[in-house]
């Protein structure tokens, strides 16, 4: 058991005029090693959710556990949570502030108190992880492309070797063929080391094909919880709270509705393409 | 811990004081600080007090947000009320070696701890009552005279209104930069004061490059939509003073008297 939440409720701003509920009730746990796909409107509490996995914010009511303790007892390590949980912000290109991409990455391990050599060794397992060439180590971050740069903040994350790894959006703003290959990294992330993997997204279809559980969150409540097929069978709910299923799911039930006996939880292009040969006995 | 900070703060409330013309409540801000500093005695102060009190009953924005804007100045209120105590000549009360605290001091220094305070909470009560649009539409209206002089009133109420659209927005920036450097197992607290500038860089480094980005991208986008400056530019909600308007000057020139009276009488 990895991160653990108890009816956390957290509230912007609480007795002002501003005073926005967040969050409200929500009670998750998430084992270690699962992939996890975190989906909601925009506003919809998911950023404000995963800044409770690693102690940035308080909540303003329940439980924090990782590991089974309460990360808000007195005395909890919070800086040591950190490295452990990691979290990959939204945008995270717009913290880069070395003028190189190595130095950089090394500033996550660096704070960790490793000395200057093990932190090289991290941030260049690091990044060639997340795929940044050997020749862009000593450029300035800054003269890097978009990609480039994205990869290079996710690096300074993963150099701290944490068990856990949240990620904002991490696609957000990438031309398709970036966004397809930063998710493929973090899939295998995720299988050759066995971190957990937390991705936030608004977009079904990104995810769909590499989670092996799907977190809807609406309105600051968890709405759905379950594998994608379990989710997307609620494809209607999901369209009343301005989310979709993905494009598949929604032919092959219109296939299912004109008679073709096909399975409609295929996910995939590829299992769709399986299914819907098998209904018309081409297999 | 940066949203404590309320001074250029809009409080959102229906009152008295958010309907009034931004241009009265510049006068009467100015009227205020004025006073406060024509006031010389205990009486004045009474009386200045009184005033605020009433205003911030009006404006309806609750007292402890004004209290929390305070914060800002307490290093600067401290040094002020240690420097006016220990150093005033007067009737000694209290000495030791060449530390001494008079009676004189004291009263000085209260005075200019109220002085201070009700700056501070008069000029956030303008700001927290108005937006900050209204604000410089306000202050550009009163300025126009100056256009005469060659004083480029409409590009300086611009940049005022750009850099205080900005404030919140660099300060959400600030926020989130500073959680993605913490999440990175960044210190901003512990350690001393070359630690805690060092530790900065991560911090600011970040915020410049933000800042610039979007600069430039306010600029094309300005310039997008034609923008040429001032000249011949209509406003899309121009002030007009109503009765209410004229009544709130009324007032604010007999707070005014009242206090050119007590200065003369020197209350």
């Amino acid at each position: 058991m990895s991160i653990k939440l108890e009816n956390v409720t957290y509230t912007y701003n609480p007795g002002t005029v501003y005073e926005m509920h967040a969050l409200e009730e929500i009670n998750l746990e998430i084992p270690q090693g699962q992939f996890v796909g975190l989906i909601g409107h925009t506003g919809s509490g998911k950023s404000t959710l995963i800044q409770h996995f690693n102690g940035l914010i308080r909540p303003t009511g329940g439980r924090v556990l990782f590991e089974g303790r309460d990360i808000w007892e007195e005395g909890y390590p919070l800086r040591a949570l950190r490295s452990q949980v990691g979290l990959v912000f939204q945008y995270p290109e717009h913290q880069l502030f070395e003028d190189q991409v190595l130095k950089d990455v090394c500033f996550g391990p660096s704070n960790q108190g490793l000395d200057k050599e093990a932190c090289q060794k991290r941030a260049r397992e690091a990044l060639a992880q997340v795929g940044v060439p050997e020749e862009l180590f000593e450029r300035s971050p800054f003269e890097l492309s978009g990609g480039q740069k994205r990869r290079v903040a996710i690096a300074g994350v993963l150099a701290m070797e944490p068990k856990v790894l949240v990620l904002d959006e991490p696609t957000a703003g990438l031309d398709p063929k970036g966004r397809d290959e930063i998710l493929d990294q973090i899939a295998w992330l995720h299988e050759t080391r066995g971190i957990t993997i937390i991705l936030v997204s608004h977009s079904m279809e990104d995810i769909a094909k590499y989670v092996e559980r799907i977190i809807v969150m609406n309105r600051g409540r968890m709405a759905f919880d379950g594998t994608p097929k379990e989710v997307f069978a609620h494809y209607r709910e999901l369209e009343k709270i301005g989310l979709a299923a993905p494009q598949i799911t929604y032919i092959m039930h219109a296939l299912k509705d004109k008679g073709l006996e096909v399975d409609t939880s295929a996910i995939t292009v590829e299992e769709a393409k399986a299914s819907i040969l098998r209904a018309l006995g081409r297999i | 811990m940066l949203r404590d900070i309320t001074i250029g703060q809009y409080y959102p409330a229906n009152s008295l004081l958010h309907r009034l013309d931004p241009r009265v409540k510049f006068v009467g801000t100015m009227i205020f600080i004025v006073s406060m500093f024509l006031f010389q005695g205990w009486i004045g102060y009474l009386i200045a007090t009184a005033f605020l009190a009433v205003m911030i009953k009006l404006s309806k924005v609750p007292f402890s947000f004004m209290v929390k804007g305070l914060k800002a100045i307490v290093m600067l209120l401290m040094i002020t009320l240690i420097f006016n105590i220990l150093l005033t000549p007067g009737t000694v009360l209290w000495q030791w070696k060449f530390l001494r605290i008079t009676e004189e001091g004291l009263a000085l220094a209260g005075r200019m701890g109220i002085r201070l305070i009700e700056l501070v909470i008069g000029a956030s009560l303008m700001t927290l009552t108005t937006t900050p649009n209204q604000l410089t539409d306000g202050l550009e209206r009163l300025l126009r005279p100056l256009n005469k002089l060659h004083v480029p009133i409409h590009e300086v109420s611009l940049i005022m209104s750009i850099a205080l659209r900005f404030i919140p927005i660099l300060m959400d920036e600030t926020d989130k930069i500073m959680k993605a450097q913490i999440a990175r197992g960044a210190d901003f607290e512990t350690g001393g004061i070359i630690k805690k500038i060092k530790g900065m860089v991560p911090l600011l480094v970040p915020l410049f490059v933000s800042a610039f980005r979007r600069a430039n991208d306010l600029a094309m986008a300005m310039e997008a939509r034609c923008y040429h400056g001032g000249e011949g530019r209509t406003q899309m909600k121009p002030l007009q003073y109503g009765p209410r308007d004229w009544a709130a000057y009324a007032v604010l020139w007999i707070y005014l008297a009242a206090a050119i009276a007590c200065c003369v009488l020197g209350w």
